[in-house]
């Protein structure tokens, strides 16, 4: 199944590398907001603590995030991320905000919406995209909480799959163009979200490209389901994304091995964006705009990228310099891949299809 | 369709039975037909992927003595060929065991038959089977008499082939395969080993055996504990590190060590040894605004299976509520966890706030972004306890066993703070260093405190007020009794402490003499309580507070100077100067107020005549209760300073423990106490209040007060006036404040010397 969004971002990603935003959060974090800014005048009297909800900000403070926006398609972003990472009800039970995921999700993505339209008129030659955050949520489906019942799960598949599709469908609303599950650390709640999403698309008869993005947790190279980045492919295949990629996890230098793993078996565009380094013990990012835009272009100088951006820690000024970076090489060839029936636990494994012996 | 539409959507790939509305298919043709029916709904309409269709075309039992199922096992390998040929993509799976249900109990042949079935089927396309891979004969192994019978019977060559088999089939009865047990090689090691395979393997089957062993081997159940256990545990810690072991597989090595750790328990008991038993109370917490607590767990689990007992908190915990807990469990160490990098400043507060209720238990960094340096640097300046980064959940253990180390703790602590000292130092001496903003930036980012909706109440007097002989029966309904076990070293929160599993008894025991003590205190007027109070007319300058003769507010009686913060703060923070509480000059009319209270007096003839006994617990008992006293005397005046002296509070009805929380307006802060860390303003509050005469207690050449039970500061009415320490202050507001004092630098940096930032 295609529709028209993805038509164009295809034709789009043939032609040239596309460019992803930076991190909202270190942009936010500079913001220096404090707990009045988040709860404004409507959540002035909210019991719970307010500060830290940046996805609350699209309604308190929507002129940051809109800055925000702002300053990355200014840097040279084709694509921006709405401020909804951790709009699904069971994130937002953290601040007892539950009631405001759809609100949040339909705002965040008129808001980025808004913006995209205004850059997209300024500049017709380079159409803008609206890709709709959907983070990794805060319980897990894989993992017990409980050290002496291993069966136990906080949550269960149809409640996160549940609440994905609240998310989704306040994202399809609000005017998103492509629905982005990102910072996948738990591929069975990447599932969940994928699961959520198709259903959408199907109650409504429509179709949005889906990007997905994996993030690796340590130096194993896996995620915290324990898949490597092709097992994860494997997992989540079926989702028929438009891309598949990484991003988060460390730095560029030591994303490379499982940018690379990735590049070499995805039949779809490529999308990665890596975090500027890891925090240094000061807790800051100092990992220059030279530094990561540096190690980018090298990658695609080796054609792995198809879609480029920056996690946390990524200023507009890191945006700036990729975008300047990877324009001047070609992005990577999507090839198509073998039939083969593709299986995984936390390793891939490809099952040949045994032939009648004469 | 919509089942199929569902796998998909799951991401699934799929077995597809061949099966439909009149049943198994059995023959060739059915069970083709029905494949290739699924094949294209799935394929055609649904848009499965083909590769992720697995056929199942049935296999059924064989030698049966029913003639139509003489067949099956030829119907079954022929519609695979079939299938692999037609359906491109597709795979073909069977369960295999079916085939050679009718020589149940006779392992041998059925391993046989399976055998042979599996080769001609995968030689037919069969990519997969569901079988016992323990109970497998290789092929060409099979004895060549039994192999050729099988094969009569699989491939149906010939119409005797049942008989046939069942002929020899005795033959091979109660042979065949033993059953098969898992690789057990690895229960041969010496014990260490063993253990440290079960943890690594996270296998419980043999721990509490194993653990037994070892205990015997060992001296005391402890060592298998600190010994092997930990020893397996440090190499799980190792794989994780290095990315060879997953969460998943640390917890199951967690439980294995938990496992053994319960079994080691009793005997451990038994050995009655303090230090022994249950290692430690630790609260665990993911500070306010982080919600990340992967990492928190595992340190947990970790802990937990080394006999400590965790108290976790859980994410977004306010520091309160962190204190609090720590008070109410009666905790021994706290532990911090953050992953985003605002943690950091979090962490911070936590610490400031501990200071600033006096809290001494060690304090634990861990969590991603936090590191040594920002732990020495940002967070240890603003504790004066215990505080320690730990890396990661393997350093955890380590760590809080030798806090919770009678012999161990105090030599960690020094070495620890000498070396965040030396970190602290040379970060401060390299030329980024800017942790202090100047005084200038400081003084601009002073609190913004409202005075328009704000307006000071006036006092019902201003000059000094004197109290002799305050009745010793109503203070004392002040006390708080936790900091009194503190002094006698039992660590507990009162009233809980006296019912603590450890310390409860001695607690109760203490608490009675205590009481029985006080009662004669207060009944044979062993102490006599003095006090003086004063509030006078009062405006800032800057940072410091003049303080005026009369209301008009024209002639000075006296200026109180004032240190402001100067650690840069983040944003909404500001640099915190008690002056900043107080209307400015030309402003709303404001008062300052200060006092001096003691109930030391008449103490020396006691103390002397516990001394004569050589009554040690009455002497410490006694100048416990007069400190106590004496604290309580400050309380309670400052209540009746906020009701009634000066009534800002008119309304105010608090309890003793709301008291004790300081959940009141205004605040009570002492010179040489952070908030305004000089000593050296005491002199100029007992000129004031004419302390000296009117309460009795003199200040010693270095300020401290004599009698030692007393209690002096300053009284600020301002409802957002709040506890702060000053911390470091840079070269120029010494300066600044040494020409406002009229010193010389050298000796306002004698004075404040704990404070200097350079």
């Amino acid at each position: 199944m295609t529709d028209k969004i993805t038509e164009q971002l295809t034709e789009l990603c043939k032609e040239r590398i596309l460019v992803m935003d930076g991190a909202m959060g270190t942009m936010i974090q500079r913001e220096g907001l404090v707990e009045a800014d988040y709860r404004g005048e409507r959540f002035k009297d909210y019991p719970s603590d307010l500060k830290g909800n940046n996805d609350l900000l699209v309604l308190t403070k929507p002129d940051v995030i809109e800055k925000i926006h702002n300053m990355f398609f200014d840097a040279g972003a084709d694509i921006i991320e709405t401020d909804t990472f951790n709009a699904t009800s069971v994130s937002m039970a953290d601040y007892d905000m539950q009631f405001l995921v759809r609100e949040i999700n339909v705002e965040g993505a008129k808001l980025a919406r808004k913006v995209a339209d205004e850059w997209t008129a300024k500049t017709p030659d380079k159409p803008r995209f609206v890709a709709g955050s959907i983070g990794p949520m805060n319980r897990s489906l894989s993992l017990s909480p409980d050290v002496d019942n291993p069966g136990f799960r906080a949550v269960t598949f149809d409640e996160v799959a549940t609440a994905y599709k609240e998310q989704v469908e306040g994202l399809i609303d609000g005017g998103v163009d492509i629905i982005l599950i990102e910072t996948v650390f738990d591929t069975l709640n990447s599932k969940a979200a994928i699961f959520a999403t198709q259903e959408v698309f199907e109650e409504r008869g429509i179709h949005l490209p889906i990007m997905l993005s994996c993030t690796v947790t340590d130096m194993s190279g896996r995620n915290l389901s324990g898949q490597s980045i092709e097992a994860f492919w494997y997992s989540t295949r079926h989702a028929k994304p438009f891309a598949v990629g990484l991003n988060c996890a460390f730095g560029a230098e030591h994303l490379r091995p499982h940018a690379i793993a990735i590049a070499a078996i995805a039949d779809v565009p490529v999308c990665v964006y890596p975090n500027a380094g890891l925090p240094n013990e000061m807790g800051e990012y100092d990992e220059t705009p030279e530094v990561t835009s540096g190690l980018l272009e090298e990658w695609a100088k080796e054609g792995l990228l198809n879609i480029v951006g920056g996690c946390c820690g990524t200023s507009p000024d890191h945006i700036r310099a990729i975008a300047e970076a990877v324009a001047k090489h070609p992005p990577r060839e999507v090839r198509e891949a073998p039939t083969i029936m593709r299986l995984s636990g936390i390793d891939p494994v490809q099952i040949a299809t045994a032939a009648p012996a004469e | 369709m919509e089942a199929a539409k569902r796998i998909m959507r799951y991401g699934a790939a799929a077995v597809v039975m061949a099966f439909d509305e009149k049943g198994q298919a059995d023959s060739i043709e059915r069970k083709f037909d029905i494949c290739k029916k699924s094949y294209d709904i799935l394929v055609n309409e649904v848009g499965f992927l083909p590769e992720d269709i697995i056929f199942d075309p049935n296999i059924f039992a064989v030698a049966t003595g029913i003639e139509e199922h003489d067949n099956y096992g030829v119907d079954f390998i022929e519609a695979t060929r079939l299938i692999k040929t037609h359906l491109p993509h597709a795979k073909v799976s069977g369960g295999v065991s079916n085939v050679s249900f009718s020589f149940r109990g006779n392992n041998m042949v059925r391993e046989a038959m399976h055998s042979v079935f599996l080769y001609h089927a995968i030689r037919a396309g069969m990519d997969m089977g569901i079988v016992n891979a323990g109970q497998l004969t290789v092929y060409s192994d099979i004895p060549a008499d039994l192999k050729e019978r099988v094969e009569d019977v699989i491939l149906n060559r010939r119409s005797d082939a049942t008989d046939r088999l069942l002929e020899i089939a005795d033959n091979y009865r109660g042979q065949g395969a033993k059953a098969r047990v898992e690789d057990l090689s690895w229960r041969d090691a010496p014990v260490e080993k063993r253990m440290e395979h079960a943890l690594v393997k996270g296998i419980t089957d043999y721990i509490e055996a194993d653990a037994e062993e070892a205990r015997q081997k060992l001296d005391r159940p402890i060592q298998v504990i600190e010994g092997p256990l930990m020893d397996g545990m440090n190499v799980v810690g190792d794989l994780f590190g290095s990315g060879e072991m997953f969460l998943p597989q640390v917890v199951k090595s967690a439980r294995v060590m938990k496992q053994a750790v319960n079994y080691l328990q009793p005997y451990i008991e038994d050995e009655k040894e303090d230090g022994a038993k249950a290692k430690g109370k630790i609260i665990m917490a993911t500070v306010k605004g982080d919600v990340h607590d992967i990492g928190k767990n595992i340190v947990g689990v970790v802990l937990q299976c080394n006999n400590y007992e965790v108290i976790d908190l859980g994410v977004m915990v306010p520091w309160a509520d962190i204190l609090k807990a720590a008070n109410d469990h009666g905790a021994d160490i706290i532990g911090l966890s953050g992953l985003i990098t605002p943690s950091l400043d979090e962490m911070v507060t936590v610490a400031e706030e501990m200071e600033r209720q006096g809290f001494s238990m060690p304090l634990l960094i861990g969590g991603a972004t936090t590191s040594r340096v920002h732990t020495a640097v940002k967070i240890a300046p603003h504790y004066s306890g215990p505080i320690t980064h730990v890396l990661d959940a393997s350093r955890a253990v380590g760590v809080a066993s030798t806090l919770m180390s009678d012999t161990l703790k105090d030599d960690f602590v020094e070495k620890t703070k000498a070396e965040y000292q030396d970190i602290l130092e040379k970060r401060l001496a390299k030329p980024k260093s800017d942790s202090l903003a100047t005084l200038e930036v400081a003084r601009a980012n002073k609190a913004v405190v409202s005075f328009d909706d704000y307006t000071p109440a006036e006092p019902s007097f201003t000059g000094t007020k004197v109290f002799d002989a305050y009745p010793l029966d109503v203070i004392a309904k002040n006390i708080d009794w936790t900091p009194f076990f503190h002094t006698w070293e039992l660590a507990g929160n009162y009233p809980a402490i006296l019912e603590d599993k450890i310390v409860g008894e001695s607690a109760r025991d203490l608490f009675a003499d205590a009481q029985k003590m006080l009662k004669e205190i207060i009944d044979e007027k062993w102490l006599t309580a003095k006090g003086v109070i004063g509030i006078w007319p009062a405006a800032s300058t800057g940072d410091d507070i003049t303080l005026y003769t009369g209301e008009d507010r024209e002639e000075a009686l006296s200026t109180v100077h004032c240190l402001r913060q100067q650690v840069k703060k983040r944003a909404g923070r500001a640099n915190d100067c008690l002056a900043d509480f107080i209307a400015p000059v030309g402003g709303k009319k404001d008062w300052f107020g200060g006092f001096a209270v003691t109930t030391g007096h008449g103490i020396d003839a006691h103390v002397a005549r516990f001394k004569a006994a050589s009554d040690d617990y009455n002497e410490i008992m006694l100048k416990a209760l007069a400190d106590r006293l004496a604290e309580a005397f400050a309380e309670h005046m400052h209540a009746r300073v906020r009701a009634e002296f000066w009534g800002f509070r008119a309304d105010e009805k608090l309890s003793n423990e709301d008291f004790i929380k300081e959940r009141y307006q205004g605040i009570r802060p002492a010179p040489g106490y952070p908030a305004c860390p000089d000593h050296s303003e005491k002199p100029e509050l007992f000129r004031l209040l004419n302390a000296e005469q009117t309460a009795g207690i003199e200040l010693t050449e270095s300020f401290a007060m004599l009698p030692t039970a007393a209690v002096s500061g300053y009284y600020l009415a301002h409802p957002e006036a709040h506890y702060y320490g000053v911390g470091k202050i840079g070269k120029d507001q010494v300066a600044d404040y040494a020409e406002r004092r009229g010193v010389s630098i050298e000796q306002a940096e004698r004075w404040l010397r704990p404070n200097l930032g350079y």
